[in-house]
């Protein structure tokens, strides 16, 4: 891919950041404008598109073209787009009110569909632009300002849903772990098919450090699991090493002395290629505090793309019926009559 | 052998067919038109049939009927009443003969007429014989005849039994004199084996059923209609519509992408230009009425002709998402196809209720020109002028079409394709000095730069934009100043509309219609000036900006009716703007007007006037 010549800051609009101090939201912002010169793509190719809440403020601050849309429809006006101009490379921003509560319907159909997008999902378990309410990713028994008691609503998995929706590309990386997110974002970027990334975010307003242990570089290996393809999985540090055992589809966790070989003790080895989405599924039911959190791609498959097909619809359509491509030919089809002078 | 009968020459009729929904009355219809336009004749249908796809078997709520009115002259309605009714059964005539013109021929199926099938029907006894009286009753063993035609050919009852509206087709293509060929040409690309032979047997059995049998002394002629010359050919509002996307497209020589989730009555146009392929047309089935408008104009920010079609209920769906076009100056077009509601209503039957929706429907100010196409044939004009003035201006249209011209037919004059508007759009490429929301000093229209485009990136948001940059602006002034400008663009399309124009010209009473009532309306007016009433009409296409010269025209005459199928939608917008005591004509049947509806308000207002 032909390399264009530009820097990070040729993607930094004229715009002022406007999130809380402290919010997760300006690091992802700073790694994806960092990605942007490597990937290759003209900047006026380029298209920010999201919807509303904290995250869906992200194209404002990218100097590329920018379409800062309603609730929830991100995906379809980024599908519109896509369908219509496949040359162009179509970033989704949405977090997990507006992805996966009013958009739902939306993302669950363009992850079906395909379309060659990527979607970056703001995870912070939390409505932070209306000021603090509950959100579909939230834990049970959360307090929240729309929860006083506690939320009683059972939490939906963004990756889980996503490989129910049958996405190809199925990710998590964290926001302010600048080396992993943007080995995610071009990998993202090189996948041929709608790509979906949750991203851990913290939100430091209305619900600080939900993610402290796995972006506490501290506590990380003991609480998160990182995944590279054609590795076992393991996790804990020197002298406290755990890993993976997915036996039946049910994933349970052994201890692994230093010099264990962990597939000899059965631990499974990662692999984000098989067609059946099942052990992707096995990764996704792994939640703390029973599991470590996995990071990392869980499923890389490749289905041809929606607007692929729509061009070679096109193509072949007009390969056998071009000549009939005129407004006269169509107004004359079927049977006209003569009314003479 | 029989002997040839005596032919009659009429000038006009309009027939009924009525039956089950499993009857295949609307095909009957269909076909019957399709003939009636290849014999020349101006011709005007209105189908009308139930939501259900198959209600019980006769049921009073599964009955189905099509209307066909043909003659020698203009025509530009259904008609009021028909003059012969095809009743297939029990319920079909229960539903339909208080319809038939008095002394009206009504032919009816026997063979339906079981006791079981009478009761069905709420009928407490045999309900033909009171009606000899009042009809030229033609009783037709139909179920039989057909039968017996299609004894030799080794198909099931049920299968046989399909086959009798095609026996009716024939016996009514007989006895109005009208061509067969296209009939038996269509069905032979439709079918083939068994069910070919069998439906070829029944049309040809049902015609010489009519020659031969001493039921029909005579059979009847109507002339060619003397109308102006040209090459035409029977067209639906759905199909016209969906061919005016088509021509736009090729005219302004940009793309064009349809968002659209399935919905009666506008289907029907998802189906036709998905066909087009070969014309570069994408379609897009959305998940929802939303995702559609949102992709259409997704498309739209990337640089191609958005559209989306859709009715009532979806229209109320799309609403925030016009609200962002209006907001961010996006060109796209919106179809309503009318229906009536509120709710899901009665999805197959007729209304112009969304008036107001389409006009203030948004949150806040959001203003955006309205269409309305008078004629199925209109509809073609109407997209090409929807796209054009979408782009010109950068602004969400709606075009605001109804379910009685989406369905119904008539002959169309095929336009000449070297004399549709160009329209070529450019595209804003200048990087000098460009800011999103710079404006043409005449349209006032922002312009249109899309990505791919080196130089213009830009970020569109529905947020308030400050004027110029296009940046987040919560200034109050900003707020005001972009307010107003987006209410002075949309009203300065008034600029380029034409004057509306005056049917009949003068006198005391000005009759007001809107999109699709223009046939009842201008018929009615027409029959009544001709007997010297002073009385003339318009029918707005433009509903908003309203032309320039409307007040000027309203405040010509003494009185005005507003004459439309809601509860005085158009009539408040009048009477708000100019101040008009109009009065108001209001009917919500889910059926068009008739015409003796609105001859007999005028006639009502005009003695009321005398007196």
């Amino acid at each position: 891919m032909a390399k264009v010549a530009l820097k990070t800051k040729d993607f930094v609009s004229n715009q002022d950041v406007r999130w809380c101090p402290g919010c997760g939201d300006y690091s992802i912002l700073k790694n994806v404008q960092r990605v942007m010169p490597e990937l290759g793509v003209p900047r006026e190719n380029v298209v920010f598109v999201s919807g509303i809440g904290c995250s869906s403020r992200f194209p404002l601050y990218m100097n590329t073209f920018g379409f800062h849309t309603i609730h929830g429809r991100a995906p379809a006006f980024a599908t519109g787009m896509k369908a219509a101009r496949p040359e162009l490379s179509v970033w989704v921003v949405t977090g997990d009110g507006d992805g996966l509560s009013i958009g739902g319907n939306h993302l669950l159909h363009v992850l079906r569909r395909n379309l060659d997008l990527q979607i970056l999902l703001f995870n912070n378990r939390v409505y932070g632009l209306t000021k603090g309410q509950y959100s579909p990713t939230s834990r049970p028994g959360m307090h929240s300002k729309s929860t006083p008691q506690g939320s009683i609503d059972y939490p939906v998995d963004p990756i889980a849903f996503a490989l129910g929706a049958g996405a190809t590309f199925v990710a998590r990386t964290i926001d302010v772990d600048a080396n992993h997110l943007q080995t995610i974002l071009k990998r993202a970027s090189a996948h041929p098919g709608t790509a979906l990334i949750e991203i851990l975010q913290n939100c430091p307003v209305y619900n600080d450090n939900e993610w402290g242990e796995v972006q506490d570089r501290k506590t990380r290996s003991d609480s998160a699991l990182v995944l590279e393809n054609g590795e076992p999985l393991v996790f804990g540090a020197k002298g406290g090493k755990r890993g993976i055992r997915i036996k039946d589809g049910v994933p349970s966790v052994v201890a692994l002395a230093d010099d264990d070989d962990p597939q000899a003790r059965g631990v499974a080895t990662h692999n984000e290629h098989p067609h059946s989405p099942s052990y992707a599924f096995a990764l996704a039911s792994l939640q703390r505090p029973d599991f470590p959190l996995p990071i990392g791609v869980f499923r890389a498959v490749e289905r041809p793309t929606y607007e692929s097909m729509v061009e070679q619809q096109i193509a072949d359509a007009k390969a056998k019926n071009e000549s009939a491509a005129n407004i006269e030919t169509l107004l004359h089809s079927g049977d006209t009559w003569t009314v003479e002078v | 052998m029989s002997t040839k009968k005596s032919v009659e020459e009429i000038e006009r009729v309009a027939i009924r067919f009525a039956g089950d929904s499993g009857d295949g009355m609307q095909l009957t219809g269909t076909k019957f038109s399709e003939a009636t336009a290849l014999a020349g004749n101006d011709l005007s249908t209105f189908p009308d049939f139930p939501a259900e796809i198959r209600a019980p078997a006769g049921s009073l709520a599964g009955v189905s009927g099509f209307q066909v009115h043909f003659a020698a002259e203009d025509i530009r309605t259904p008609a009021d009443y028909p003059d012969v009714l095809f009743a297939m059964n029990p319920a079909a005539l229960r539903t339909n003969v208080e319809d038939l013109r008095p002394g009206g021929m009504l032919i009816i199926n026997t063979d339906a007429f079981s006791t079981q099938n009478i009761e069905r029907a709420g009928y407490t006894e045999d309900p033909i014989e009171p009606l000899r009286d009042r009809y030229r009753v033609v009783d037709i063993p139909l179920t039989a005849l057909n039968r017996a035609a299609l004894s030799e050919l080794k198909l099931s009852t049920r299968e046989t039994d399909r086959c009798k509206n095609f026996f009716a087709l024939g016996l009514m293509y007989w006895l109005y004199n009208r061509p067969m060929e296209p009939t038996e040409r269509w069905l032979r690309t439709k079918f083939t084996g068994g069910v070919l032979e069998a439906n070829l047997r029944v049309l040809k059995a049902g015609h010489a059923f009519g020659e031969t049998c001493e039921l029909f002394p005579v059979s009847f002629v109507v002339p060619r209609a003397k109308i102006q010359p040209g090459v035409y050919r029977n067209i639906t509002g759905n199909t016209a519509l969906s061919w005016g996307i088509v021509a736009a497209g090729v005219q302004m020589q940009r793309p064009i992408f349809l968002g659209a989730y399935p919905i009666t009555p506008a289907s029907e146009v998802l189906h036709e230009l998905a066909r087009y392929r070969h014309f570069g047309i994408r379609t897009f089935q959305a998940e929802d009425e939303i995702a559609a408008v949102a992709a259409a104009i997704g498309a739209s920010f990337a640089g191609h002709l958005g559209i989306c079609t859709t009715s009532g209920p979806g229209f109320i769906l799309k609403q925030e998402a016009i609200g962002l076009a209006v907001m961010t100056e996006l060109p796209v077009v919106i179809v309503n196809i009318q229906r009536a509601g509120p709710s899901t209503g009665m999805p197959t039957k007729t209304e112009q209720a969304d008036l107001l929706a389409a006009l203030y429907g948004r949150n806040s100010d959001s203003p955006l020109p309205v269409l309305a196409p008078a004629t199925p044939g209109d509809c073609f004009h109407v997209m090409i002028e929807a796209f054009a003035m979408a782009v010109k201006y950068m602004t969400p249209v709606v075009v605001l079409s109804d379910g009685y011209i989406a369905n119904s037919s008539e002959p169309w004059l095929i336009p000449d394709v070297a004399a549709l508007p160009r329209n070529k759009v450019e595209l804003h490429s200048d990087p000098e000095n460009f800011e999103p929301y710079q404006r043409d000093p005449i349209t006032l229209a922002r312009p249109w730069a899309v990505p791919g485009t080196k130089g213009v990136e830009h970020r569109l948001t529905g947020l308030e934009s400050a004027a110029q940059s296009g940046n987040v602006s919560y200034l109050p002034e900003n707020h005001q100043k972009m307010v107003s400008l987006r209410a002075a663009k949309v009203a300065g399309i008034a600029n380029e509309l034409p004057p509306v124009e005056v049917n009949g010209g003068d006198g005391e009473l000005l009759v007001v219609g809107w999109g699709g009532t223009w046939g009842a309306i201008t018929e009615a007016v027409n029959r009544a000036r001709s007997e010297g009433l002073p009385v003339s009409s318009i029918q707005l296409r433009h509903l908003n900006p309203f032309p320039p010269n409307l007040g000027e025209v309203l405040a010509r005459f003494r009185r005005v009716l507003v004459c439309e199928l809601n509860t005085g939608q158009l009539w408040r917008m009048l009477r708000a703007e100019y101040l008009t005591p109009a009065e108001l004509l209001s009917k919500v049947e889910g059926q068009p007007f008739r015409i003796s509806e609105i001859r007999e308000r005028i006639e009502q207002l005009l003695n009321k006037g005398d007196a």
